[in-house]
């Protein structure tokens, strides 16, 4: 009876860690899948994370406000979006280069800026962030609701809209959609400025987690995230699921350490599971992942 | 192509310039007062902790000892060495480096300046053959972080109501499992039937700046019956301390944290039943006054409960949390290891 129990409390922790892990990957995931989707590489997931993450927590200490601070890490990842959309539908430079400029600049701006603001590079301040709507139960957590409605909601806007079947279009064959008097830049811009959206909203759950800003806290995040995209090929809902078993794994691993040091070496092996599933993914070996045509290629 | 040569060379310039240390002059002593240059980790000044100790314990040479003092703070990878380098080349009496990083350049550095006195902190330069002694002209300054962390340990255990207590790690490292070695081993010499959970945020460096993943793992083992965690995991430990706060509230019992380094009390009041502090401040001063004095002798110094270079924080912000009864046990122990009759290990079995 007691070890029902003890089971059912186990099973539900874990599921909780699991959602509170994979909030920031399907988020980030999504906002990945609006900008490859319209042909544009989204390597920066990772520096639009952590500009979310850093807008938020100046926003929420300045506005002394969650909202504002949910508002701003919004904001400030569509910023940096925008500033990767001049570089690339602008100025044409290369996406991949670019997205990793653009993480740089994250990284280090959000360090700057810190020391600006707050007098540490390291550390921000305590801030106000949404709680869950009741104790334990993640599950009704405001941001959690709307991560699953904006899965369910990209779906329908991407294969049901024509604005979706635009912004496929680009992402397949540009050529073909410009002569069609469709404007490839715009709905590019479109798509990246929808990334940084997502991108930064996940930003607002990490700092929101912590209740602060962090330097680099997003950690990789958005790799996994990316990751999570091409594992899901390409599709909101399996990416998300992609995400969300990445999340699982990692909440495993956490799981794994606490219960006893036997599985240690197991637990590392699971860390390394979404890089190895990606490039499984990626080489063909379980159902080829074939990413949008026109991906990484600017329009000429 | 030309303007790409100008703009190049002056960056370098400025790289040089920035690099250069802004003096503090003390005048006023008679004799040519000793030159001491500091070079702080990636952290740098402001960090709170590690950075600021051995600041203070430069600042505390200055006023004390009458000594003249340069910081730098380097930016990443090079930048370290060619602040060593510059520092020694302008002929400080002495130039210490903040952080087991420093340990390959000032090695390479103190080699090739045999005239000049190098200090490492948490020096630890490993070649195939293991440990690499620093050269005569360098002391590396090491603590037995095991002494401080089995007190922790025995305090966390002697609080602790349901007898399971935690550890985050940040990266797992030989140094970082020297911390959860000796929490271990106190927490079970109070509280054989104890038991100690441990997890690490991973195997790489950017384990100690993962807040969340410290804060899952703190999550997971205080799910799993612990009341009092102990982070040696740089700002991951942030996390842990997080965690710790969503407690004491709503029907769940108060959790506890320890923190690491310096005094952590105000990242998280009233969940901080103590931290493990590392007195690198006074290591720093010693060494200064070592050089004043004229008995500079290189080699390894090792800093434990003896020599005060580790400790924990007990003060009017934690002793509210901490029972007179632990207080006298753990104070026990610290005369113990002191005599040399416990050893805290630095391995765990």
């Amino acid at each position: 009876m007691s070890a029902s129990v003890g089971e059912a409390a186990f099973a539900l922790t874990l599921s909780a860690a699991v959602i509170r892990i994979s909030v920031p990957y399907v988020l980030a995931a999504l906002g990945g899948f609006w900008s490859e989707r319209a042909g544009v590489i989204n390597i920066a997931l990772e520096g639009l994370l952590l500009m979310g993450a850093f807008a938020a927590t100046v926003g929420a200490w300045f506005g002394h406000s969650a909202l504002i601070g949910v508002t701003t890490g919004v904001l400030g990842g569509m910023i940096l979006a925008g500033l990767y959309a001049w570089l690339t539908l602008v100025l044409r430079a290369d996406q991949v280069v670019c997205g990793i400029a653009i993480n740089l600049l994250a990284d280090g701006g959000t360090r700057f800026f810190m020391k600006v603001l707050f007098d540490s590079s390291s550390n921000s301040p305590r801030v106000d962030a949404f709680d869950s709507l009741s104790r334990g139960g993640v599950a009704i957590h405001p941001i959690v609701l709307a991560t699953i409605l904006l899965v369910a909601v990209s779906t329908l806007v991407v294969y049901r809209t024509p604005f979706g079947l635009r912004l496929r279009a680009v992402g397949e064959h540009p050529e073909a959609a410009a002569s069609l008097g469709i404007s490839v830049s715009r709905i590019r811009l479109a798509g990246l400025l929808l990334s940084g959206a997502l991108a930064g909203l996940g930003g607002v759950w990490l700092a929101a987690d912590q209740r602060q800003f962090v330097a680099g806290m997003s950690n990789g995040r958005g790799y996994i995230a990316l990751a999570a995209l091409i594992l899901g090929r390409w599709r909101p809902q399996t990416a998300a699921l992609a995400a969300l078993g990445f999340g699982a794994a990692e909440a495993l691993q956490i799981a794994l350490q606490t219960s006893g040091r036997s599985f240690e070496r197991f637990g590392f092996a699971l860390q390394a599971l979404p890089y190895v599933l990606t490039l499984v993914a990626l080489a063909g070996l379980v159902g080829r992942s074939i990413p949008p045509k026109a991906l990484g290629r600017n329009e000429n | 192509m030309n303007r790409l040569v100008f703009y190049t060379a002056l960056l370098m310039l400025l790289n040089v310039a920035l690099l250069l240390p802004q003096a503090k002059n003390d005048r006023g002593s008679a004799r040519a007062p000793l030159r001491v240059g500091l070079v702080f980790d990636v952290g740098g000044r402001g960090d709170k902790s590690f950075n600021d100790s051995a600041y203070r314990g430069v600042d505390r040479a200055v006023r004390q000892l009458g000594v003249q003092a340069e910081y730098i703070e380097p930016g990443d990878g090079s930048d370290r060495e060619s602040g060593i380098r510059l520092l020694a080349a302008q002929g400080f009496d002495l130039i210490l480096g903040v952080g087991f990083i420093f340990s390959d350049d000032l090695y390479s550095v103190a080699s090739e300046y045999p005239n000049t006195r190098f200090a490492c902190i948490d020096y630890a330069k490993f070649d195939a053959h293991g440990f690499v002694e620093p050269p005569p002209n360098m002391v590396a300054l090491k603590f037995r972080e095991e002494e401080g962390s089995f007190l922790v340990g025995a305090l966390a255990a002697l609080t602790s109501k349901t007898g399971v207590v935690g550890f985050v790690g940040g990266m797992d490292i030989p140094l970082i499992r020297k911390f959860e070695a000796g929490y271990a081993a106190g927490a079970m010499y109070v509280c054989p039937n104890c038991r100690v959970e441990a997890g690490y945020a991973g195997v790489t460096g950017d384990a100690f700046k993962n807040p969340a993943k410290g804060k899952e793992l703190a999550l997971a083992q205080y799910a799993s019956g612990a009341d009092v965690i102990f982070q040696a995991a740089g700002s991951t430990g942030l996390g842990v301390f997080e965690a710790a706060r969503q407690s004491g509230e709503n029907g769940i019992p108060l959790r506890l944290a320890i923190g690491v380094d310096a005094d952590q009390w105000n990242e998280a009041p009233g969940h901080i039943l103590t931290s493990m502090t590392k007195q690198v401040d006074v290591a720093v001063f010693e060494t200064v006054k070592a050089v004043k004095e004229g008995r500079f002798r290189g080699g390894v110094r090792v800093f434990g409960l003896k020599e005060q270079g580790v400790d924990y924080v007990y003060d009017d912000n934690n002793r509210s949390l901490i029972s007179d009864q632990a207080r006298a046990r753990v104070e026990a122990l610290r005369l113990k290891i002191i005599a040399g009759e416990i050893k805290a290990p630095t391995e765990r079995k």
